[in-house]
């Protein structure tokens, strides 16, 4: 394709072919840090494709391609070419990986230990796991978590995090002297703004960590904590997992090892400062 | 070397990947999992000395053709249990019935939709059977319905509601609007039985049916899987004894000739050496199969096109074709 730009993230590569300059050199800007796809071979393909040849210049309109893609993803205006890239290599994974139980968590680790948040979109999750980088835990990704299917650990997926409307500013104060990508306004998910992980962080991606603790958090209430029963971690990671059906046997197998590994909480927190004051309780307490 | 020949090349000779770059690598990647033949390229390479990243790559499409043939099996068991009342014939077709009978055509495949063949006159209960346990229309469409029950080979497409997962219900192997009409009566009659209530097609109609498959229905697109079905059906199961004949039977010499010149000179695979006549059109058969880049997209825009005007054609007389048209465009 006319315009090329390659990452690894962790353990998986991914290319992205595009019609046009833009969204790559947004890319080569947020992944200056990351390292190449080893053996110079990609896990996964995007395409960012206009929709007709001559959209590639009037209005022009991004189509996500890719090894995977979903039939019914409406393309995105050019100005938002960077989100189309982030949705494509979100996307590959989510439907093509298959050495990782994948669920959609973020993670820090401290002491070789990970902590897993999850959680439906605007629990809080994001923000918590930067603020939380910025207290002194190791970054391991905000989108997915890695579960390897052979050992149980977690494996490290520091995509650049994809910060939201209000987000956005808890981040900025939390780490002034961050990367930030470009804002994104008016996309289907809000404003939008990426910031790249602590260069720190981005080194030691692909070091694992063992799971410790799982949490569920939920921003915006007064503070609680309460126990999840096994059964509904388990249940509700089923449905955190973009690829828990696809892996089959294994699949099964290593989810339950995991819920049977560590304790799971509900945290409810109304705000930043409290929710990591809540985390660093629990996990003292551990 | 362009993309789609470098699929080829290692499907047919898997030591020739030994040349290949980190770019040579990328593209053979990316126009096999445009061909969904990722799975059959890893069985392929197995065992030889790849870059880890290959490897891991590799192995990932293996997890996910082996998961894929379990799913399949299962989703056949559930069909059988569903029809078992029926007591009609029930033959898998394509993907289900190669790893249903353990056949080198299912090393590797990815298997999408369960595609079964039943006798038309069991078509009712068949479809009050399969209502019942729990599958349902895709998209119900009153247009779509009545075309489907009154031209084509299959009924519209039933989907489980809970597993998610299709079964197209033929009653023969080609819409019933093309010029060619197989013998259904005769695929039925020598399904060979598998043992556990289920049928697969005979070694020649499996072949017939295939070659039907790629050349008498549709554009062509994912053909160049269809085509190495085809190989692996001839070279590693049955050769081509009586093939002749059977195929003529169903009026699919024509195609069933074709398939097995381009498979010959794609993959090597053995035919007669009265079969490796030169013709006019091979080429632009060749051409279509081909039509892939090193990214996964379709490549060569006009002949993608002309094939698809083509599969219209043959579809249905032109008449038809142009009412059929007009219908489709006006609902949008």
């Amino acid at each position: 394709m006319r315009y090329r730009f390659a990452v690894r993230v962790g353990p998986y590569g991914f290319r992205v072919g595009s019609d046009w300059r833009a969204p790559v050199a947004a890319l080569e800007h947020l992944y200056a840090d990351y390292p190449k796809p080893r053996d110079g071979v990609a896990n996964f393909t995007v395409r960012l494709e206009a929709t007709r040849s001559w959209r590639r210049f009037v209005r022009p309109s991004v189509n996500i391609g890719g090894d995977w893609f979903l039939a019914e993803a409406a393309p995105l205006p050019l100005a938002h070419g960077l989100l189309a890239a982030e949705m494509g290599m979100n996307l590959q994974l989510a439907l093509g990986g298959r050495r990782h139980l994948l669920l959609h968590a973020s993670s820090v680790e401290r002491d070789g230990r990970a902590l897993l948040m999850t959680g439906e979109s605007g629990a809080g999750k994001s923000t918590l796991s930067v603020l939380l980088a910025a207290a002194g835990w190791r970054f391991m990704g905000d989108e997915f978590a890695l579960i390897d299917l052979d050992t149980g650990e977690v494996r490290a997926f520091p995509r650049p995090v994809s910060l939201k409307n209000a987000g956005v500013a808890a981040a900025e104060q939390a780490w002034p002297t961050a990367t930030f990508g470009p804002w994104l306004r008016g996309t289907p998910k809000g404003d939008i703004r990426h910031m790249v992980p602590p260069s720190d962080d981005l080194a030691r991606m692909d070091e694992p960590a063992r799971p410790a603790l799982l949490l569920f958090p939920r921003f915006g209430s007064p503070d609680e904590v309460r126990k999840v029963p096994r059964s509904e971690a388990f249940v509700r990671l089923t449905q955190a997992s973009t690829n828990y059906t696809a892996l089959g046997w294994r699949g099964f197998e290593s989810l339950v090892r995991l819920v049977k590994a560590v304790p799971a909480l509900a945290v409810d927190y109304p705000d930043g400062a409290s929710g990591v004051a809540a985390v660093e309780r629990l996990w003292s307490a551990l | 070397m362009k993309a789609a020949h470098l699929l080829v090349r290692a499907l047919r000779e898997p030591q020739s990947v030994a040349d290949l770059d980190a770019s040579g690598w990328q593209d053979l990647i990316g126009v096999a999992r445009a061909e969904q033949l990722v799975g059959t390229l890893a069985q392929r390479l197995d065992g030889l000395t790849l870059p880890d990243a290959v490897r891991a790559i590799l192995a990932d499409a293996t997890v996910t053709t082996e998961q894929g043939r379990v799913a399949a099996l299962w989703e056949a068991e559930m069909v059988r249990r569903a029809l078992a009342p029926v007591g009609c014939p029930v033959v898998l077709l394509k993907g289900t019935a190669f790893v249903a009978a353990g056949l080198a055509a299912g090393r590797g495949r990815s298997v999408g939709d369960t595609d079964i063949l039943v006798p038309r006159a069991a078509l009712p209960d068949v479809e009050r059977a399969l209502l019942a346990a729990g599958w349902e229309w895709v998209k119900p469409d009153p247009y779509d319905d009545a075309y489907y029950r009154r031209w084509m080979h299959e009924l519209p497409p039933l989907i489980h509601r809970e597993r998610d997962r299709i079964v197209d219900v033929h009653h023969t192997i080609l819409p019933l609007t093309a010029r060619i009409r197989p013998d259904a009566n005769a695929l039925i009659a020598d399904a060979v039985p598998l043992g556990n209530g289920l049928s697969v097609l005979s070694p020649a109609d499996m072949i017939c049916h295939a070659a039907a498959h790629l050349f008498a229905d549709g554009d062509l697109s994912g053909g160049l899987r269809n085509l190495w079905d085809i190989h692996c059906l001839l070279d590693e199961e049955f050769g081509t004894d009586g093939l002749e004949q059977r195929a003529a039977r169903h009026g699919l010499r024509s195609a069933v000739l074709r398939a097995a010149r381009l498979a010959y000179d794609l993959f090597g695979t053995p035919i007669p050496g009265g079969w490796r006549v030169r013709d006019g059109l091979d080429p632009l058969f060749r051409r279509r199969l081909l039509a892939r880049d090193g990214w996964g997209r379709g490549a060569r825009r006009a002949t993608r096109f002309g094939f698809y005007v083509r599969s219209h054609a043959i579809r249905m007389p032109p008449a038809m074709l142009a009412r059929h048209l007009w219908t489709k465009w006006r609902r949008g």
